[in-house]
């Protein structure tokens, strides 16, 4: 098995947090500087979505479109028709959650590889409220053909993707979280877009994470094992397309899988993993994430257990699809 | 050397375009009858004198860029652009049919020469203003953007933010023409949801506003040379055109926005622009 590289112990009180959305900000300059086509443009949150630092460093190569999200998109699709690689930003709450339909015509039908993110997703942003927890946007970009959609586990991995981003000639959607993120990765731990990771082996359940989730599966895989259940964990940054090859051969292996996202397991994480094994290899599964309800106000971690959304949640879980297995 | 086209022969070129459009509506069996048969003489006056463009290379990097808006008019951009050599115009006959290049909502990966796909309004100005920012962005002076929209399109609240930005901006490189021909599908334009007043509405989002006939073929060519000459602010071109035009039972009639003709409708609309075609040819030799 290939070594992550991985921070040494994810449950040290030492590990070290930062906003996913930092990652960003330092992967969008980076990508400036080694590609002259990279342009950007916000939606009047230039200093939350951390595109100011390529602002500040690329003025020419920038646009303030202010508070005009279906703007913002179709901007970018022009420019991405003139050889541009644009990375647009605004909250996901706004962007993809107002302008889907543009999204949809202008640069998924008219296939331009516009990079959109979505900052601020899930009900860790907080205090902001339900209307400003994007939960739904895993569902609405996957069911676009030609879309690519990406949620990094923290900021070293959302650096690497957006570096990848850059490159790949598809239109892409990266979800980013607004609170800091445990960092579990490291510069050496392998990155690719449609990859997905084993980082922790096990074979009694398989525990497959998205986005924020993936450092809670990681700690709940520390929780069974103390119940002597070895979990194997798989990361998936590229919730679409999906890696199924790497996902079939752990749950072959397991036999009992858990999805976790901080978004509704409708249409999400959760939905995708189970279309695949639905169809391929049915097994007992349960899913971590939103049920068909919103978030509300409150400090991130009270809404994490609020909504059943921690490693406790997940180690649960497992059980759950253990005492199903046959 | 590029062909130099004399008034006359644009307008009969029109008149042409118009009788495929109602040929290619009756093949098809639905679609849009008034906006595109309206939009004729602008199409015409783009395609054969305004716009820079290479029909052999539709991908020629030095092409104006042309972008429809209101991609349900499409039918008047596949028929002029098969008069102006893209394709075959045998092909006309294959609109909204399956395995057509020529979609019902003009399709950018389906055929050349298609700078964007539309239909859902509201998003060409939003588009023709990333093109344009990123000529500035590349500091080319030489190419220009074009979009046509309709004007009850101008009920997108989409279209307003490209408005604004484009002000802001002031992109000199584009210019956008508004077919202003008064209806939309429930009715009159200032019936469903009032524009006017279009022009000062434009001029306070920091552009110049040109009016003209948009069935005078001569007209429209001297509005976008008179646009692309004002450097200090983005130029409109309210373009006043009629419905239909051309055809005497569908002009002016909002029936017509959406609906084809059936075969007697089409023969009688062909008979008519048969009638015209011949007036302007008598004309133009007086």
């Amino acid at each position: 098995m290939t070594d992550m590289h991985l921070v040494d112990d994810v449950r040290s009180k030492d590990i070290k947090s930062e906003p996913i959305r930092k990652g960003f900000g330092l992967g969008l300059l980076e990508a400036g500087k080694r590609d002259e086509h990279v342009t950007a443009a916000c939606a009047d949150l230039t200093g939350s979505t951390q595109m100011n630092l390529f602002r500040d460093a690329f003025p020419d190569r920038f646009v303030e479109i202010g508070i005009a999200e279906q703007n913002l998109v179709t901007v970018g699709s022009g420019m991405a028709a003139m050889g541009k690689i644009p990375f647009v930003s605004s909250y996901a709450a706004f962007s993809p959650g107002r302008n889907w339909e543009q999204i949809r015509t202008t640069i998924c039908l008219n296939e331009q590889p516009v990079k959109i993110i979505g900052s601020h997703a899930g009900v860790s942003v907080g205090p902001d409220g339900a209307t400003h927890q994007m939960l739904e946007d895993l569902a609405i970009m996957r069911t676009l053909p030609h879309m690519v959609v990406l949620a990094p586990c923290d900021s070293v991995e959302a650096e690497k993707m957006t570096l990848a981003m850059a490159k790949d000639a598809r239109p892409n959607y990266m979800r980013l979280a607004r609170e800091a993120t445990p960092i579990i990765t490291t510069a050496d731990t392998p990155f690719e877009i449609g990859k997905a990771y084993v980082f922790r082996p096990g074979q009694d359940v398989t525990i497959i994470a998205t986005g924020v989730m993936t450092y809670q599966a990681l700690v709940a895989a520390e929780i069974l094992a103390k119940d002597g259940v070895q979990a194997e964990v798989i990361h998936v940054p590229t919730i679409k397309p999906l890696d199924e090859k790497t996902i079939l051969t752990s749950v072959g292996k397991t036999g009992a899988v858990v999805t976790a996202e901080e978004a509704q397991v409708a249409g999400g994480l959760g939905g995708a993993v189970a279309e695949l094994l639905g169809e391929q290899l049915p097994t007992p599964m349960q899913r971590v994430g939103m049920r068909d309800q919103f978030g509300e106000s409150g400090e991130p971690s009270q809404l994490m257990e609020h909504f059943n959304l921690t490693a406790t949640h997940i180690a649960l879980a497992a059980h759950q699809a253990l005492a199903r297995k046959k | 050397m590029r062909h130099i086209y004399a008034i006359p022969e644009l307008e009969l070129k029109a008149n042409e375009i118009r009788q495929d459009i109602i040929k290619m509506l009756l093949e098809a069996g639905s679609g849009h009858s008034a906006g595109p048969l309206g939009l004729a003489d602008i199409f015409t006056a783009l395609y054969f004198n305004v716009m820079k463009h290479d029909p052999e290379n539709p991908t020629w990097e030095e092409r104006d860029l042309f972008l429809l808006s209101n991609g349900h008019c499409v039918p008047v951009q596949y028929a002029t652009m098969a008069h102006a050599g893209y394709f075959d115009k045998k092909e006309l006959l294959t609109l909204r049919k399956l395995g057509s290049r020529l979609q019902g909502h003009p399709e950018r990966t389906k055929l050349p020469g298609l700078e964007t796909t539309s239909g859902p309004l509201g998003c060409g100005l939003s588009q023709a203003a990333g093109m344009a920012l990123a000529l500035r962005m590349d500091k080319n002076r030489s190419r220009h953007v074009y979009v046509v929209t309709g004007d009850g399109e101008l009920n997108e609240g989409n279209i307003w933010e490209a408005i604004m930005l484009i002000g802001k901006e002031k992109l000199s490189n584009l210019t956008a023409i508004v077919d202003r021909n008064n209806i939309q599908i429930d009715g009159p334009t200032e019936m469903v949801m009032p524009l006017e007043d279009l022009k000062a509405k434009w001029e306070a989002f920091g552009w110049h506003v040109l009016e003209v006939n948009g069935n005078d073929i001569e007209a429209v060519i001297d509005a976008c040379a008179m646009a692309k000459a004002i450097v200090e602010k983005p130029v409109v071109i309210l373009a006043h055109t009629i419905p239909g035009k051309g055809v005497d039972f569908m002009e002016y009639d909002f029936y017509w926005h959406g609906v084809p003709p059936n075969a007697d409708q089409a023969k009688l609309a062909l008979k008519e622009l048969r009638t015209l075609k011949g007036r302007i040819k008598s004309e133009a030799h007086d």
